[in-house]
């Protein structure tokens, strides 16, 4: 393996470090096995089934259904979490208070935390006899186990995506662009909408993409406050899991091509929007 | 600072110099009490629940639930499964970085994306796409049978689907890592005659140490915690096949609360062991590790 891969994809400059053959074989071998051949499995049994017969899966009434409660209830999410992710990065990097550094460390905690115990904690908090639930109930609002729990769930799982984009990008912020605003007339609130903002688009955009992303595809936090209900609050992910157990591998492949290929092409958004805003906002964020 | 709100064009000059570039105080306390709430109730407000629920009817009832033996054999596959799986993740990460930092070559972009390929995907199409390689109707699941090898509803399946889950995390840490290190420290050493091992043991790891800790972690916080992939591919056979995540399922699924908030809190213990070594990590050695905190 080695050495045809040092023929075919030679390095450049010659170098004297050693190894290429070595670390460019075991990361394409490792790379070929894990990742690529599994995925490839995925598209060649989907191809398999024929046109015909992979748009009646995938396009069942009940799928469509899953797919588009999972799309709907993480682009709200994301739309949550781009509110006040900005909003939090904005407090951590600008302003002191007291415990500011564990909020910062604990802003990473969906990241740590496994999916499966965030999603029965946030039931637990949220069904209608928990702290939260029952605070709610009076007023008529249910969350657990309604697309409402599946947005909680998943706020909670893209908080981090959205902070830990911008505030890097915050933290470059020149005090002299805001100064400058001020001296021409600004108020503040201008400056903050027609300056600050505007620079922070790619980044909150980005923090946007990869939370939807994230959410879309989210398994272990929704499937416990989502009461899974079909046609109701019946994830996508969830469907590919029932279909698998009724031993329907047609559907579960169907399903998951469809959500492979619309994650693709968020990516492929993701990728359009940021050289996009990279033109019209030069600053390299 | 009250008079501040508001300012008009013409009397800039007469208002303090913080005033026009920062908030009132107002609209400081409004923000921090935003965000303070928000972080109270979507994160230390579910924290706090998993602890409150595991000790509702005490430590003894804690302790009897974790010391339950379907749960102790969850305990040390999830450690099991996680000790194969970022060894190996770990070693590809340091070949993947050591190619992709050190060297020029045509397709790196692409590359680099391929190795990304794992973070855009469902866990639950991470499990799905073994159960298609390796299951009862697969091309090769019943060759592999027939030679007694058993690979789903058993640790290889698991080990496969966390591998995958985390296959990204070491080499993103440790890419950018060894790409602002540059190549000049082992140009040196070369130089001075040493061999590549030499060079890698002695010049490049103590360079990365700290970074490639930082990816082992996020690797192995994620490698014992997932859920979805290992969920698909583990056939949920009690006492065998559950890691610790699935028995949190299994517990919940049968009202036993107790017993599954005793198993989630030990899984949040790691996850905040896993945040403070983290943000030591940042605060000590923020130069060693990639200048970014990405994931």
């Amino acid at each position: 393996m080695a050495p045809r891969a040092r023929i075919r994809w030679q390095s450049r400059q010659p170098s004297v470090i050693p190894g290429f053959g070595l670390a460019l074989g075991v990361t394409l071998t490792w790379l070929t096995l894990i990742v690529l051949i599994p995925i490839s499995g995925l598209l060649w049994r989907s191809s398999g089934l024929g046109w015909a017969n992979f748009f009646a899966l995938a396009f069942d009434e009940r799928t469509v259904n899953a797919l588009a409660i999972s799309f709907g209830t993480a682009f709200v999410a994301a739309i949550v979490n781009l509110v006040f992710g900005v909003i939090l990065a904005w407090v951590l990097v600008r302003y002191r208070f007291p415990g500011k550094r564990v909020i910062d460390a604990m802003v990473d905690l969906p990241f740590a935390l496994p999916t499966a115990v965030a999603g029965i904690a946030l039931t637990t908090l949220y069904a209608p006899n928990g702290w939260i639930g029952s605070l709610l109930e009076p007023l008529g609002i249910k969350i657990a186990f309604t697309p409402a729990g599946i947005v909680v769930a998943l706020v909670f799982v893209g908080l981090p995506f959205v902070v830990r984009t911008v505030q890097p990008v915050m933290e470059e912020i020149d005090k002299e662009v805001e100064e400058a605003a001020a001296t021409l007339g600004a108020n503040r609130l201008q400056t903050i909408t027609r300056v600050l903002l505007p620079g922070l688009l790619p980044a909150g955009l980005t923090g946007f993409a990869l939370a939807f992303a994230r959410g879309v595809g989210e398994y272990g936090s929704v499937i416990f406050i989502a009461g899974n209900l079909p046609y109701v609050s019946e994830i996508a992910p969830l469907l590919i899991v029932i279909r698998l157990e009724e031993f329907n591998y047609a559907a579960a492949t169907a399903i998951a091509t469809v959500m492979l290929f619309l994650s693709f092409l968020m990516l492929l958004v993701i990728n359009t929007i940021q050289s996009w805003s990279r033109r019209r906002y030069s600053n390299g964020a | 600072m009250a008079l501040d709100i508001g300012p008009t064009p013409t009397s800039a000059p007469s208002t303090p110099v913080g005033a026009a570039t920062s908030e009132t105080r107002l609209a400081r306390a409004t923000l921090i009490a935003l965000a303070l709430g928000f972080v109270g109730l979507f994160l230390l407000l579910p924290l706090g629940t998993v602890f409150i629920e595991a000790f509702r009817k005490g430590a003894g009832e804690f302790l009897a639930a974790l010391g339950d033996p379907e749960t102790f054999s969850a305990i040390l596959l999830t450690l099991t499964v996680a000790g194969i799986a970022v060894p190996l993740n770990l070693v590809f990460g340091v070949a993947a970085a050591w190619a992709i930092a050190k060297f020029e070559f045509k397709g790196k972009a692409f590359l680099t994306t391929l190795i990304d390929l794992p973070f855009s995907v469902s866990p639950v199409i991470s499990g799905l796409v073994f159960v298609l390689l390796f299951g009862a109707n697969s091309a090769l699941g019943p060759i592999l049978q027939s030679y007694g090898v058993q690979i789903l509803f058993a640790v290889p399946g698991l080990v496969l689907a966390t591998v995958f889950v985390t296959f990204p995390f070491v080499a993103r840490e440790l890419i950018p890592l060894m790409q602002e290190q540059g190549t000049s420290d082992e140009e040196a050493a070369r130089s001075l005659g040493a061999t590549g091992w030499q060079t890698f043991w002695h010049v490049t790891l103590p360079n990365i140490k700290w970074g490639l800790l930082y990816g082992v972690l996020l690797c192995n916080a994620r490698a014992m915690g997932e859920f979805g992939a290992v969920s698909v591919v583990s056939g949920h056979i009690r006492g065998e096949t559950n890691t610790m995540p699935l028995q949190v399922e299994i517990l919940y699924n049968e009202y036993n609360f107790v017993a599954a908030f005793a198993v989630a809190a030990l899984l949040a213990l790691l996850a905040l062991a896993t945040l403070v070594l983290k943000t030591a990590l940042e605060l000590r050695y923020s130069d060693e590790i990639a200048a970014s905190r990405r994931h």
